[in-house]
């Protein structure tokens, strides 16, 4: 099966019913992408699939073959331009443990991806889905602000 | 015990102090600071031309590398241990870097006498060996100068990365490393005083922010290695059980399953990958011996423990004569308290990797805090000597106390499976439900408490009877923190009652040992604080008094105290909330620090409610990275809160009910309060700050839910249904 991932044509051997999460961390050893319930519930292994937020422990491979997919590593357009939720991330110290965070920011750049200047409630809203044991909810609805603020000042220089 | 002397002295040490004073009482484990004369063997050897001592490397290109002593967790210690060093080194910030350190003796804790993290305590117990370190390396950088030039050392200062010469002259860390390394170590060096700091004590921004925001940072479930395998373990079902007999015929059909193997904790199932492990073992068939946990009822466990309650327990404090003034007091408080087992749920979950190499040693790569229990127990399960066992520190995706086992659970079993499967490198993984019914819980705890006030509603007697299981019991702690019959986990924030009571009794009641308990952020404070703070909340309400009025009146002795609860009353604008607004205040000391904190809630409809915000005052002596202790305050408040509103383990027929994340909610982001912090800088002994945002959040939410329903909760969580 092929695969489009962070721009670049793979070629994998799972199954098809193979969760894409594991196909990523185990198969192609990108672990930036987390495993944390396999249910769904949590948020970790949130990649963009067409430009969309999934939970990857939700998707079997053979679902994403055919669409663009793109991970926490595939994220940036290289490493000296960092995304804006990720430059935003840096900025206001959001991350403690760092686990849940891949998942955080890619639901956040899903969704600034849709809305520009989203507000705390669309924020809460599309982020709902992404727990932070950590608890660094207010510093992440605070980096998607400023994500928002970064990717406006870029789109228009 | 003569009802009339009064007696003062308390068998529940402050686990922190206690520690530190049996630490220091045995020779062989106060380690102080002291320089190693060289790396020790399992340091490997840097590339770097300058190891001044077992903290700091020093490349030729003037990268500085931090070998950190401590697991970073969340709780951002890499950086404020950085800060440490850098401050003293006189470093520049953008070329430090910290690695963990590996497991070696060099690295233990200063009080605690093994390699740790844990406590609250890495901050203050490594702050001045740090410092000495960064200190060190700049003075043999400073003298590698010095030579260079031929001029006097004292004329040099060092700055941000380079020493710099009264004439102009400059060279950086990095071209003198070479020459720095040739020179002896000075016999002592002078640290900088406070008012010199240029980092310490401002506020830092992360140093690991760029690899976890990149989804570069390894956690011991992302670590890779050449023929790796991947391993679930069918554990039991009821704690104890064990294995009678199994059937692996369909497991071993699935593709990707490489081996079913019989392991101590269960039967292992080894494949190529997660979903074929995970796979292999849901055909895999397994017949258990249960044993006597399997009759496990949350219900009768409850009544088992009030009738243990209902009878004098082992003394944990004894003033006076509690009962005896309960019995004359104006007005009687009494009540019950049950809170429920707990378990951390890390959003990483456990995971071990290891490996049994040709030449006999053992290789461990595991998300630790515990590496000084970790290798004796590592070693032990893999038959070699502890020299033969190398254990690298990944970068845990939180811990909360579950990833510092005693036993070493989780690293033993990998030990045991990769032991099993032959030479091949095998990560065991949990899964979620793996990890929520895996144990290592927060006890259950039940608490009867006898309160009695006299006519003017101060408090006359304070008596708690406690009842749960002791985290130490079984451990190589217990000699130390399990003693005539008290385990100073369990006790701590009653048995040392700040409050001014003439009459003060806390008793303690060992329950029978079986579902594995574990310390959790904040241990016997996630409940005594609860206990404490709401009894007296109901004292002052009795009493007709302000909540906070009332808790002053009673902490005459404690000026910092009295200090964090009228910065609370001002910046919480206590009292004056917005109609609809409720409020509700609690403080605790844990961990060497104080924190006071307001919950504001307002109600919807059938007992539901939303809490909008969590004012914190903190005095941790010395806030070595403000930034840092607000982000550990947000991150305890929202913890406590997820386990006042959310959490329960509960039994049936000897099994945990709850398995993931939508049995076991935890706070979400529509549902997290703003938080606000506020922190006094007391310059007392400096303190933890981990774990002490935890414990008020509980209890100030369940006084903001009196004064807003009348309806006082004493069983957690606290539900709507509680509140109608």
């Amino acid at each position: 099966m092929k695969l489009t991932l962070n721009g670049k044509s793979v070629d994998v051997r799972a199954a098809g019913d193979t969760p894409l999460l594991w196909v990523l961390r185990d198969e192609l050893g990108l672990t930036g992408t987390k495993f944390g319930c396999g249910l769904g519930l949590c948020g970790a292994c949130t990649v963009h699939l067409g430009g969309e937020a999934v939970r990857s422990c939700q998707t079997p491979v053979s679902a994403a073959a055919g669409l663009p997919i793109v991970t926490i590593e595939g994220l940036a357009a290289n490493a000296a331009h960092l995304h804006p939720v990720q430059q935003a991330w840096i900025e206001k110290d959001v991350v403690q443990c760092g686990y849940c965070q891949s998942g955080q920011i890619m639901s956040a750049a899903a969704l600034l991806g849709k809305q520009a200047r989203p507000t705390d409630a669309q924020i809460d809203e599309a982020l709902a889905g992404n727990i932070c044991r950590c608890g660094t909810y207010e510093r992440v609805r605070a980096g998607v602000h400023r994500a928002a603020e970064l990717a406006a000042a870029k789109g228009g220089k | 015990m003569d009802g009339t002397t009064a007696q003062t002295e308390t068998a529940a040490l402050s686990r922190r102090n206690f520690l530190r004073t049996t630490a220091a009482a045995s020779a062989g484990l106060v380690v102080g600071f002291r320089f190693v004369p060289q790396a020790p063997a399992a340091v490997p050897a840097a590339a770097a031309p300058f190891a001044p001592n077992a903290f700091l490397r020093i490349a030729s290109d003037g990268t500085v590398t931090l070998l950190a002593k401590h697991a970073e967790m969340g709780q951002g210690i890499y950086t404020s241990m950085a800060m440490c060093v850098a401050e003293e080194l006189e470093a520049d910030w953008t070329k430090i870097k910290v690695e963990a350190a590996p497991a070696a003796q060099v690295y233990a804790h200063t009080a605690f006498g093994i390699q740790m993290t844990g406590g609250s305590t890495s901050t203050w117990e490594s702050y001045e060996q740090l410092r000495q370190a960064g200190a060190t390396a700049r003075a043999l950088l400073v003298e590698a100068a010095a030579r260079r030039w031929q001029v006097p050392a004292a004329g040099l200062r060092a700055e941000n990365g380079t020493v710099i010469a009264p004439d102009g002259r400059k060279a950086g860390f990095g071209e003198l490393a070479a020459a720095a390394a040739a020179l002896p170590a000075p016999q002592g060096v002078t640290l900088k005083a406070p008012a010199a700091f240029k980092l310490l004590g401002r506020g830092t921004r992360r140093i690991d922010a760029r690899e976890k925001v990149t989804g570069q940072g390894v956690f011991g479930i992302d670590v890779r290695l050449p023929g790796m395998l991947t391993a679930t373990v069918a554990r039991p079902p009821v704690f104890g059980a064990k294995v009678k007999s199994f059937d692996a015929t369909a497991a071993r059909k699935v593709a990707g399953v490489k081996q079913v193997l019989r392991v101590p904790t269960g039967v292992a199932v080894i494949a190529d990958g997660v979903w074929a492990a995970k796979q292999g073992r849901e055909a895999l068939a397994v017949d258990w011996d249960l044993g006597p946990l399997a009759q496990l009822e949350s219900g009768a466990q409850r009544a088992d423990y009030l009738q243990r309650a209902a009878a004098p327990g082992a003394p944990a404090r004894r003033d006076r004569d509690a009962p005896g003034a309960f019995a004359k007091a104006t007005r009687k408080i009494e009540a019950t308290f049950d809170f429920p087992y707990l378990a951390h749920a890390a959003m990483e979950p456990l995971n071990a990797t290891a490996q049994f190499k040709a030449d006999g040693s053992v290789e461990i790569w595991a998300p630790t805090q515990f590496q000084g229990v970790d290798v004796m127990n590592a070693a032990k399960a893999a038959g070699v000597a502890p020299e033969k066992v190398t254990l690298h520190t990944t970068l845990l995706g939180g811990g909360f106390g579950r990833k510092a086992s005693p036993s070493s659970d989780f690293i033993v079993e990998a030990v045991q499976v990769a032991k099993a499967a032959g030479t091949m490198p095998v990560q065991v993984v949990w899964l979620r439900e793996d990890d929520m019914r895996g144990g290592y819980y927060r006890p259950r705890t039940v608490v009867t408490a006898k309160v009695g006030l006299d006519a003017a509603g101060g408090l006359v007697s304070w008596e708690n009877q406690i009842v749960s299981q002791s985290i130490i019991q079984g451990t190589a702690f217990e000699p130390m923190m399990l003693k005539d019959g008290v385990d100073a986990t369990q006790v701590e924030g009653l048995a040392d009652l700040p409050y001014a009571v003439p009459n003060l009794r806390v008793d303690y009641h060992l329950a029978p040992a079986g579902v594995p308990v574990l310390w959790w952020r904040s241990v016997g404070h996630t409940f005594t604080a609860y206990v404490k703070e709401t009894l007296v909340d109901d004292a002052a309400r009795a009493a007709g008094k302000d909540p906070i009025d009332y808790r002053i009146g009673l902490l005459g002795a404690h000026p910092r105290y009295v200090a964090i609860l009228k910065l609370l009353r001002e910046k919480s604008n206590w009292g004056k909330a917005a109609p609809g607004r409720f409020q509700g205040v609690a403080i605790q000391e844990s961990f060497g620090s104080i924190v006071g904190e307001v919950v504001e809630l307002s109600l919807g409809a059938a007992g539901a409610f939303t809490v909008h915000k969590v004012t914190a005052v903190v005095d941790c002596g010395t806030a070595v990275n403000p930034d840092g202790v607000r982000a550990q305050i947000m991150s305890g408040v929202i913890y406590g809160l997820s386990a006042a509103l959310y959490g329960k383990i509960t039994f049936k027929e000897g099994r945990p009910e709850q398995s993931n994340f939508h049995d076991y909610p935890v706070l979400r982001m529509n549902e997290a309060p703003v938080v606000e912090t506020h922190i006094i800088d007391s310059g007392a002994k400096m303190g933890g700050i981990g774990e002490p945002g935890t414990p008020p959040v509980a209890p100030a939410l369940a006084n903001a839910l009196l004064a807003a329903t009348g309806k006082r909760v004493r069983s957690l969580p606290i539900t709507p249904e509680q509140l109608v």
